[in-house]
């Protein structure tokens, strides 16, 4: 294994973050053992549990490997130590987008929440088979709500979550996000 | 308290058939519903909660207002919504500290959270409060149908918050599935992920597509004639995932919802099914 500068401030970090239950971990691998992602790519669940408690900041956060987990909850169902997995690594996860690691797929389906309140995009041809079922063209979300749609901009930009993803949103100017 | 349907994104806008067979089989099941009105996306668990917890918290907050202003109890149709719904409110409800600081974001967007969310998924809603009997007596077209029940991760899990079902070996959506007449067949790794959560997905879609992979080829070695979830992203998953994968993927996905308004008698013009890749010729 590669030289490891343990670095104790990222794993008060994802302590902090959501992962108050880290260091109950004993490395049993009862986690990676239940995961259908370790068994198919190079995320092991355990390591990963293991790089927080060392605090291995850089090699976790440009990892594309920490993107693998489908967030199934099955480790933390069968933790003998009832350490709450998934919180460790969505604590990881977000550290890491600080940092700037985040795949475009994942800014598209953030552009949408932005500009639609949705996380996928409305299509011409799916309000017609909304019509065709006898359904409301568009359903009564924050869609056809411009109030609700008002509120989710302004909850991006009190979080700074639209800079955190490149798209700075202007709320003076009321206007909707391209 | 009066249930108010919560659509979410993948239903209402890639799978209207989803919605379409929910408000059909609740009008025949006699459930007083009213649409959750000025909802957002939930927002996606495995996507927002990856970015930012606080944004994810703050966003699915705002829709559990929504919820409490309108009197309404938020009945969810997919296991995603239902995971950012309920843990966001088991959040909001247990963590004062969190609470104040999500409220503060509110404050002007939204509505102050007051608290004690009771958020439903529509197949521990059909178990618990209609009941397994009451669906078998309202089956009109008893299915002869050999399915592959998937429950999916966030609908059970995790189990000692959710407590709805043994999330090992669960039995809930098979016996709502059997009710029709269908058998649930077992298969290997029933209990596992379809490969979409967490960003997979989106993220790294030819990781999610082997997991897809794994899940039909077992249902199919299994003698399963279709797949059954109670979660739209799920349906997608399965569904686009077979198409992707290509020759010799062709098994039916079904949502829970579509596959009761076809027992119930429901014309199947009206669920939806010409917005599936893989066609349902059952």
């Amino acid at each position: 294994m590669a030289d490891i500068t343990p670095n104790p401030d990222f794993t008060r970090e994802v302590i902090a973050n959501g992962g108050e239950t880290l260091n109950l971990c004993y490395q049993c691998g009862t986690c990676t053992g239940s995961c259908l992602s370790s068994r198919m790519t190079a995320f092991k669940t355990r390591k990963a549990v293991r790089m927080a408690q060392l605090g291995m900041k850089d090699q976790v956060l440009s990892s594309k490997d920490l993107w693998y987990c489908t967030t199934c909850y099955t480790c933390y169902e069968r933790c003998p130590r009832g350490v709450d997995i998934p919180g460790v690594l969505f604590a990881m996860r977000n550290l890491a987008v600080q940092a700037g690691h985040m795949a475009e797929g994942h800014k598209r389906t953030s552009e949408a929440i932005i500009t639609y309140g949705h996380a996928v995009r409305p299509s011409d041809k799916n309000t017609e088979l909304r019509k065709a079922l006898g359904l409301v063209e568009t359903p009564p979300t924050v869609l056809v709500h411009e109030s609700g749609l008002m509120d989710i901009k302004r909850i991006m930009c009190k979080t700074g979550f639209d800079k955190l993803i490149g798209k700075p949103i202007d709320l003076g100017a009321g206007a909707v996000l391209k | 308290m009066t249930v108010g349907l919560f659509l979410g994104c993948i239903a209402p806008f890639r799978y209207p058939g989803i919605e379409s067979a929910t408000r059909q089989i609740l009008d025949v099941l006699g459930v007083d519903y009213k649409d959750l009105e000025k909802a957002s996306c939930c927002p996606a668990p495995g996507v927002m909660r990856s970015f930012d917890q606080k944004t994810w918290l703050a966003l699915a907050a705002r829709n559990l207002v929504q919820a409490q202003e309108q009197g309404l109890d938020p009945l969810t149709i997919c296991n995603g919504c239902y995971g950012s719904l309920f843990e966001a409110a088991h959040e909001m409800d247990h963590d004062e500290e969190k609470r104040a600081e999500i409220n503060e974001i509110l404050k002007d967007a939204g509505g102050e959270y007051k608290g004690e969310s009771n958020v439903r998924h529509i197949a521990e809603y059909l178990f618990r409060d209609v009941g397994v009997d009451k669906i078998a007596e309202a089956v009109k077209n008893k299915l002869d149908l050999k399915v592959a029940v998937h429950y999916g991760c966030h609908f059970l899990k995790p189990s000692k918050f959710k407590n709805i079902d043994d999330p090992e070996r669960p039995t809930i959506l098979d016996e709502i599935v059997e009710a029709t007449g269908a058998t649930s067949v077992d298969y290997a790794d029933k209990q596992a992920c379809c490969g979409a959560g967490g960003g997979v997905r989106a993220g790294s879609g030819s990781v999610a597509l082997e997991m897809t992979r794994l899940k039909v080829d077992n249902a199919k070695a299994a003698g399963a004639q279709c797949i059954v979830s109670p979660c739209p992203f799920c349906h997608l998953q399965f569904d686009r995932g077979q198409k992707d994968l290509g020759e010799g993927y062709d098994m039916p996905v079904i949502h829970l919802s579509q596959l009761l308004a076809i027992a119930l008698g429901i014309d199947n013009e009206k669920l939806g099914f010409e917005a599936h890749d893989i066609p349902v010729n059952l």
